[in-house]
């Protein structure tokens, strides 16, 4: 039987000590004898998070298939193991061999969302790893980065040797023979780094060397090593349907955030919110064959003995064999009493057709995203949903049964007025007197429950509102003051019940999305002042973040509240998503303007990932010849 | 049908909770395709019972649950087919079809052999054994139980059934009944109160061995016998 990293006195005493013993259904177990690379991949936040995430089941799956490698997975411990690991010196370890990751050749990290910055340190530090690249030797596994943060990679770029931009399916054999042949033929670390960096995709962050003005923005790129890259386009699937899946995910003892079977069946969106980052680093869309999706439904539910399945994309709703895949399952769940659990998706007759026979209609609610309060303001971000289709999807809900309607909105988007967010109120109203007017009163069951949330919007990079300033605390809190205030004038305002976030965070998240490569020092500050686990507000200390800006003499406002001229050079501008910075400017423009942009189905804006020869771009449009 | 299944659970699986061993339970009877009845209703679920919940960090190989049929093949069938998708640790170790009108594995349950050992951080005195064999041999043991309102005197004596101390450890049967029910380091616990001597944290290494019910004539069975 394998032997525990941790003693059973340990494992006794810490919560859910089930996340730190491996062993779990489908995860894989190899002989260490018989394979030449180790892969450790880690998501730096706590098991339940982390093993919740397809993206590295995805990895996971890929690795373990190449036969000379072996990956397994790490996750932060959390804070009561963090503590008793320190105490008494004990190293992290991977789940599977429980085997320090101090040995292994590869460190691989998800980046999923900026507030886990110091989650990575953590990792590194429990592991006995440099915190640094630049301190690390050839006796260190190599750090690689991969996820939606690598998009601006620059506020962590000292820590990672490497990272990997864009899907992971399609250079990781290739850097893994180079990583054999430095270890073969005993080559340096230097040697392995600036090969890796001619890989496409992989940015090798100590390579590159920035210059900046004086007031503070850059001024110049440049590469250190001979043929290596300037520009780092991302890498992409061109067939979605022929490449890496898991069939066999791994399935956690302990229930985590998604315990069920995900199914992803596209990737990329084709609406173009401006707001929204993902909306643009993953174009264009390409759809998942249906019946391939149909196939690993099967035998997903067959290798995991999940209870749940649940579709995964951007905007589901646009996916265009939508009706045949839910008929699909509908009937296979039925069969297997398999509960489906369904994306948000555009309130129509059909969605509420589908919602009325795989959830119970008491229970469930509807979900609006209108992100804005205007229809002016849903212009300015192009988030074409209007006030007519949210009230006309409502009183078919509502004339079906459904009593309970959730609205999010964002607070603090680009051009926003008192008048657009007093909207937030007028619009929860207007669906309040809907119901009121549709549902006659011997068949109401209590009054129709509508709940409004607002997230504070953060401009991110890769989107047209990159060029966009950031709100101030104060701001944010006045505009959540005024949208309740807004709640509360109206008529039916017992039916509405309204939350928001915190400002703090925000604030934060923003400085990270749009750091530059001073930012490192701070986070490396803040976790050495105690900061980590920053994703859990209980954990979030802002007054140690602000005092570790202070110590480091970087001034936050420099990332967020400052205006930004149309020709700045971003700190993640060397890198390529696919869509140009001509095209999110045009845009930018455009959201001046009010005006809105069509669709790629509807038409091509030429935004400049049709290069990829792939997705959307070469569908023929509805309409034209 | 119902039918009663035996499993055992040693190694790292053991700090795998009551619940989640439910739930992998679950999951391992669709991955085996096992043909289980399920409740109806909006979100039905498996027709399954478990004996008698075991504490995380204990090892056992005397664990049993029932679940409802629809259809069945043969128990050693049942039984392969669930090996096959079990987990390190995990065991099937028999399979049997209940009689009619047998009650449910958690209503039977009465009583239930352990072995304890102890942890190495463990100071024990030179005279440990004679002393837990005295303490045995006493006709009451009345000790303090904190229930979930007040606290009570029991004799402890009546819900310990034997205690023997053996080369591998102490081997206890005990109560097991909901209600009655002691637990092995409990006993344990209070025995070293009695003789003064100070436990380190998690002292005991807990393994169930068997569970039994009672028959008609008050004879202890094992669930599957
Ligand atoms: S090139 Fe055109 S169709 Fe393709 S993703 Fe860009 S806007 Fe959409």
């Amino acid at each position: 039987m394998r032997k525990l990293a941790l003693s059973d006195e340990i494992l006794m005493q810490v919560e859910k000590p089930a996340r730190y013993i491996g062993n779990e259904v489908n995860a894989v177990m190899k002989d260490k004898n018989k394979i030449k690379v180790r892969f450790a991949m880690c998501f730096p936040d706590v098991y339940e998070i982390g093993m919740s995430h397809l993206g590295i089941q995805i990895i996971y799956d890929m690795l373990n298939r190449f036969d000379d490698v072996w990956c397994e997975r790490v996750y932060s411990p959390w804070t009561d193991l963090d503590a008793v690991m320190r105490r008494e010196n004990i190293k992290l370890f991977a789940l599977e061999s429980q085997d320090a990751i101090q040995n292994f050749d590869f460190l691989g990290i998800t980046l999923q969302y900026e507030m886990c910055y110091t989650n990575i340190l953590q990792v590194l530090d429990l592991s006995g790893i440099p915190f640094l690249s630049k301190d690390r030797t050839e006796a260190d596994p190599i750090v690689i980065g991969g996820g939606p943060c690598t998009y601006n990679p620059e506020p962590i770029c000292d820590f990672f040797d490497l990272f990997y931009i864009g899907e992971g399916e399609t250079q990781y054999r290739t850097l893994i023979d180079l990583y054999e042949k430095y270890k073969d033929e005993q080559k340096s670390r230097a040697w392995f780094l600036e090969n890796a960096a001619k890989i496409p995709g992989i940015y090798v962050p100590s390579l590159y060397e920035v210059s900046y003005h004086e007031d503070g923005t850059i001024k110049e790129r440049k590469a250190l090593a001979p043929n290596i890259p300037d520009v780092i386009v991302k890498e992409m699937v061109t067939d979605v349907s022929d490449t890496y899946y898991p069939m066999k995910p791994v399935v956690p003892f302990i229930k985590v955030t998604q315990d069920r079977v995900v199914l992803e069946i596209q990737r990329g969106c084709i609406r173009g919110c401006r707001f929204c980052q993902a909306g643009q680093l993953y174009r264009p869309v390409r759809e998942r064959d249906v019946d391939v999706l149909k196939e690993y439904a099967v035998k997903m539910l067959e290798n995991t003995g999940h209870e749940e399945i649940s579709l995964s994309s951007l905007s589901s709703s646009d996916y265009s064999k939508l009706p045949e895949l839910i008929d699909f399952l509908i009937e296979e769940c039925n069969k297997r009493k398999i509960n489906i659990s369904l994306p948000s998706l555009r309130i129509d007759a059909f969605s509420l057709d589908v919602m009325n026979k795989v959830q119970d209609v008491k229970k469930s609610s509807l979900t609006f995203a209108p992100e804005a309060g205007s229809q002016r303001l849903r212009n300015v971000i192009n988030k074409g949903l209007t006030e007519e289709v949210i009230l006309n999807g409502a009183k078919l809900a509502f004339e079906g049964g459904w009593t309970r309607v959730k609205l999010y909105f964002m607070l603090g988007l680009p051009f926003e007025t008192e008048e657009d967010i007093k909207g937030i109120g007028d619009l929860s109203n207007k669906i309040a007197a809907v119901f009121y007017e549709t549902v006659p009163k011997e068949k109401r069951n209590g009054r129709v429950q509508i709940v409004a949330s607002t997230s504070f919007f953060i401009p991110k990079p890769f989107t047209p509102f990159q060029w966009a300033p950031q709100c101030r605390k104060e701001e944010f809190l006045d505009k959540a003051y005024l949208t309740r205030k807004s709640i509360t004038e109206q008529l039916n305002q017992k039916s509405i019940k309204y939350n928001w976030h915190e400002a703090d965070v925000s604030v934060l998240e923003g400085i990270m999305a749009r750091g530059d490569r001073k930012i490192n020092q701070v986070i490396l500050k803040a976790y050495e002042m105690g900061c980590v686990y920053d994703a859990w507000s209980e954990y979030y200390k802002n007054d140690v973040w602000m005092q570790a800006f202070e110590a480091c003499e970087v001034d936050p406002d420099f990332y967020t509240v400052r205006e930004r001229h149309d020709d700045e050079i971003f700190p993640w501008d060397f890198l390529d998503c696919g869509v140009t910075k001509e095209f999110l400017l045009r845009e930018w423009k455009k959201a001046q303007q009010e005006t809105v942009t069509p669709n790629c189905r509807m038409q091509c804006q030429g935004c400049g990932a049709s290069r990829f020869g792939t997705g959307v771009c070469f569908e023929e449009k509805e309409g034209l010849s | 049908m119902k039918v009663r299944i035996k499993f055992s659970k040693e190694g790292p699986v053991k700090f795998i909770g009551h619940l989640d061993v439910m739930r992998y339970f679950q999951k391992a009877i669709r991955r085996a395709d096992i043909d289980i009845a399920y409740s109806t209703g909006f979100s039905p679920h498996q027709i399954m019972s478990f004996a008698s919940p075991l504490s995380v960090g204990h090892e056992s190989s005397g664990e049993y649950f029932d679940i409802e049929l629809n259809s069945i093949t043969d128990t050693e069938d049942i039984k392969n087919r669930l090996n096959a998708v079990m987990t390190e640790g995990i065991k099937i170790l028999k399979v049997a079809v209940l009689d009619e009108g047998e009650g449910n594995a958690m209503a039977s349950v009465a009583a239930a052999d352990y072995l304890v050992r102890f942890s190495d951080k463990i100071l024990l005195p030179d005279d440990w054994k004679e002393k837990l064999s005295a303490y045995y041999e006493q006709e009451h043991i009345p000790v303090m139980k904190q229930t979930k309102k007040s606290e009570k005197e029991i004799d402890l004596k009546e819900g310990i059934y034997k205690l023997q101390i053996r080369d591998d450890g102490i081997f206890m049967q005990l109560d097991a009944g909901s209600g009655s029910n002691v637990k092995p380091g409990f006993v344990l616990e209070h025995f070293f109160s009695t003789i003064d001597v100070q436990l380190p944290e998690f002292p005991f290494r807990v393994r169930r061995l068997e569970t039994y019910r009672r028959t008609k004539k008050g004879k202890l069975m094992p669930l599957i016998s």
